[in-house]
């Protein structure tokens, strides 16, 4: 399934349906990523829910050093 | 106690994450600091690159409440998508807007710093704007209901310290909110003027990440902090035009 994900085309398993997935896909399970799908913020808390489709526009974010 | 919103902190500093040489350094500095607010960024990460566990997941979250800015935004229609997926992260309600206007000073625009603030509380977030020393900005964001203002010592990771102690206190006399002075500390010394001035905190990042010795310095800016705070209680002295001797005139019978 191709997938845009922060301006990159990237190409994933079909057996990944949930943003939780794609995150433990992509080994980011330990760290607090912040998604935005097709421009809509999806609440970290509803990851394990919101379902992932082919040609999905995702921003992933997360926190850096910063003052 | 630091009031902010519904928050009541026992620290007055608070501290920033970004430019530590190293994430040990940086944990020892967070320690001696005593801060429990620590302002974060948030970016787009590097898919291909950032595996590795950042500064924030090495952090008790219990200990520290996090204070995510909105660097990076030119209009308020960024700064509020920064702060709702900061807000999405389930970890934090508060937000430092941070709103930039001129890439060479770093200082904020104050048009976008307030559409973003009053959107933002809308929203229902605590909301801490980073301005310049204008009082009436100040009181224009007090009036939408922002839980703090912050207004710039001096230009962003300047070093300068306080260049303007009469406006920022033009600030402070007026504020039904906590006043937090933010950006362009250099020493501990400028801290300890801005709580002498009557800040309610001090927000500072390079002067700590940037100095020599950083966790060091980190304890300096608290002690900064906390005898900036005393004296200000305490109550200074007038400054007069003579002298005034310390020690009593009478019993000179020396002779």
């Amino acid at each position: 399934m191709k997938l845009q994900i922060n301006g990159e085309q990237v190409e994933i398993p079909e057996k990944i349906q949930t943003l939780k997935d794609l995150l433990i896909h992509l080994q980011l399970q330990d760290q607090v990523i912040i998604a935005e799908i097709n421009k809509e913020i999806i609440s970290n808390h509803k990851q394990g829910e919101t379902e992932i489709k082919k040609h999905d526009n995702i921003e992933l974010v997360r926190f850096v050093g910063g003052g | 106690m630091l009031k902010i919103g519904p928050y009541t902190f026992s620290s007055r500093l608070l501290l920033g994450t970004g430019k530590y040489p190293d994430l040990e350094t940086q944990k020892k500095a967070v320690e001696a600091s005593c801060s429990e607010i620590l302002t974060f960024a948030v970016r787009r990460l590097n898919i291909f690159v950032d595996s590795q566990p950042n500064f924030l997941e090495t952090l008790d979250l219990k200990k520290y409440t996090l204070l995510p800015n909105t660097a990076g935004a030119k209009t308020a229609e960024e700064a509020v998508r920064i702060a709702k997926l900061a807000k999405a992260s389930g970890l934090c309600d508060m937000v430092k807007v941070e709103v930039i206007g001129c890439d060479k000073t770093l200082l904020p625009d104050p048009v976008e710093t307030l559409k973003a603030t009053e959107e933002l509380l809308k929203e229902g977030f605590i909301v801490l704007p980073y301005t310049s020393d204008d009082v009436v900005l100040a009181r224009r964001l007090q009036d939408l209901g922002a839980h703090a203002v912050m207004p710039a010592a001096s230009p962003i990771g300047s070093g300068q310290g306080i260049i303007n102690p009469l406006y920022l206190k033009f600030i402070i006399e007026q504020a039904t909110i906590p006043v937090i002075v933010d950006a362009g500390i250099g020493s501990p010394s400028d801290a300890m003027i801005a709580m002498e001035l009557g800040a309610e905190g001090v927000l500072l990042n390079t002067a700590v990440a940037g100095a020599k010795d950083p966790v060091k310095m980190a304890e300096a800016m608290k002690l900064a902090v906390e005898a900036g705070l005393l004296g200000y209680e305490a109550g200074r002295i007038p400054k007069k035009e003579t002298a005034a001797a310390s020690s009593p005139l009478e019993g000179l019978s020396v002779n």
